[in-house]
């Protein structure tokens, strides 16, 4: 049995307070969540010793913690949907000045129309920001996300922001049963920053100027570290799965009940618990959940769908132009020069908070083999 | 096609509220009790537009192992009404199960309500327990004492704590009463 039960953005906002950033930045208004209120109601209380800013809009939140992290401190924030779109020119700033910044996106629709519920069309589309992605199904896994990306985003070889993404309202506004670390030391030490820090004595440019040759170099740099945190992403799994006994796949993807299965349901996130009820129930179907979106672990996803028939994906989110979501097109190109490649069926889901149930799952299943490769269909509330 | 069975350990309960009512207090404290009772539980809300008086949904599920399911709850055991004349707007009976059970705060009669389906429904005038004891109208803390007492899935000692945990002392004492009082009233 777990140990206590709690909603979810009270349960990030404890996770990110066992990391004991030294700034939490705030616009603490729609669409935020409940998580940096309750982190400076943490601050208040004397629990950890923090700077509780507010700013003027999202914008400014993450400009903050790019001028924090830059100084050498550990910055947190958290946003959602409008808010993140707001900073999209910030995100590129603060992977391209290479600062461990770690960030929780709520993952809620984007406007118009105006809309507060959950789909993944915010972060995804800032999959190109240099941001490291995972996203989380449970409460639990987001609480154990956060721990592990300080550890991700500071390591000496990544040193690369993290967006934790927890579905909105299923997970940010869900109360849960689930285990908080009580210490977390032994993990997670303090951060000792080497490549960006305030110091009068060692003067430094942080974000400067470049001409197109460094450019390119730094921005090749920045491709080549992102593709290597994948590595890093799985050691620091296994290591606090040491430490707390808690594992999700192997960090990168969870492979469900696909051992000897013809069809394999691809999605991320909380959707993943319906499809684990769907496949409990059957025996001609696994599910591949992908944690990190950023970086797509290519060879673990080609992998786990070696040798399987067809392969749904399940995603909230459409590319618009493509008529296909994101990961479809992901998919389909990891695919490229592999020999049988499985019938690759994708279905936009849960846009704009519509469910995708139980029952939905079973019939998208059933209906796959009358289906051809390269289906796209639109899942619609009846 | 083919349906999905639940859980057969898998109790589901759907709150209708106006917002500023409390519904999805009333759906937290509830999977919070359901927790003190060792049980697992889950709550999440459906808002609708965020003002006063707009129907607001919330949802708790209740079950001896993690729940995983994550959609609202079509198919409800139990569904809880804070204000009847959301009866008038919503379909408060949809998908009820067979078997299960509505409880409303009205001060009518089921009959009176016109309710009726394969399913029980209880009427208790919550809002006067909550305006005698509480001062407020404040119905979504009592509403879980009828809820213990009609159901039986949760202690009312454990709702007594979970309001006690989740309240400052003052309001948390008066609410705790007034629960009491719908549990001891609730027939």
């Amino acid at each position: 049995m777990t140990k206590t039960v709690m909603e979810g953005s009270l349960a990030a906002a404890k996770a990110a307070a066992l990391c004991e950033p030294d700034m939490v930045v705030a616009y603490p208004i729609t669409p935020q969540t409940h998580i940096v209120e309750n982190l400076g109601k943490i601050i208040a209380s004397g629990k950890f010793k923090a700077k509780h800013i507010e700013v003027d809009s999202e914008f400014s939140a993450l400009s903050a913690c790019i001028g924090g992290s830059a100084a050498g401190s550990r910055v947190f924030t958290a946003t959602a949907s409008q808010g993140l779109a707001l900073m999209n020119e910030v995100l590129f700033a603060a992977s391209g000045m290479r600062l461990p910044i770690v960030m929780v996106v709520a993952n809620r629709a984007l406007s118009a129309p105006i809309n507060i519920w959950n789909d993944w069309q915010d972060s995804i589309s800032a999959r190109d920001s240099g941001w490291i992605q995972l996203y989380c199904e449970t409460v639990q896994e987001v609480v154990d996300t956060i721990i592990q990306s300080y550890k991700i985003a500071e390591d000496k070889n990544i040193l690369l922001p993290v967006m934790v993404c927890m579905d909105g309202f299923f997970l940010t506004h869900v109360v849960e049963p689930l285990d908080m670390p009580e210490d977390i030391s032994k993990y997670l030490k303090k951060y000792k920053p080497e490549h960006a820090f305030l110091d009068p004595e060692k003067p430094q440019t942080q974000g400067p100027f470049a001409f197109p040759k460094p450019y390119a170099e730094l921005r090749k740099d920045l491709s080549d570290t992102i593709d290597a945190s994948a590595g890093t992403i799985k050691k620091c799994h296994d290591d606090y799965a040491k430490l707390f006994n808690r594992t999700y796949g192997n960090g990168l993807i969870e492979e469900y009940k696909t051992k000897d299965k013809k069809t394999i349901i691809i999605t991320m996130g909380s959707l993943s618990g319906n499809v684990k009820e769907v496949i409990d129930k059957r025996d001609d179907t696994g599910l591949l959940r992908i944690k990190s979106f950023r970086p797509f672990p290519k060879k673990d996803i080609l992998t786990a769908l070696k040798g399987k028939e067809t392969v749904i994906i399940l995603e909230k989110n459409i590319s618009l132009g493509t008529s296909c979501g994101a990961l479809f097109d992901e998919i389909r190109s990891i695919h490229c020069n592999v020999k049988d490649t499985p019938k690759i069926l994708d279905y936009i889901v849960g846009i704009g908070g519509m469910d995708c149930r139980t029952d939905d799952i079973e019939t998208i299943i059933n209906e796959s083999t009358t289906k051809k490769d390269g289906h796209i269909e639109w899942l619609m509330e009846k | 096609m083919t349906s999905t069975a639940p859980s057969t350990t898998l109790k589901q309960i759907r709150i209708h509220g106006r917002g500023g009512q409390g519904a999805v207090t009333s759906a937290e404290l509830l999977a919070i009790a359901a927790f003190k009772d060792n049980k697992y539980s889950q709550s999440f809300p459906f808002f609708g537009v965020a003002r006063r008086g707009a129907p607001v949904l919330a949802f708790t599920r209740i079950d001896d192992h993690f729940i995983r399911l994550r959609q609202q709850v079509k198919d409800p055991d139990y569904v809880l009404v804070l204000d009847a004349t959301l009866t008038g707007v919503v379909d408060v009976t949809e998908g009820i199960k067979k078997g299960g059970m509505l409880i409303i705060n009205s001060s009518k009669t089921p009959e009176e309500l016109g309710l009726k389906g394969d399913f029980t429904v209880k009427t208790e005038d919550i809002t006067k327990i909550a305006l005698d004891i509480i001062g407020k109208p404040f119905v979504n803390t009592p509403m879980l004492g009828a809820f213990s007492k009609a159901t039986g899935e949760i202690t009312i000692e454990s709702i007594e704590a979970a309001i006690k945990e989740n309240m400052p002392k003052k309001i948390a004492d008066t609410n705790i009463l007034a629960a009491r009082e719908v549990y001891n009233n609730l027939r």
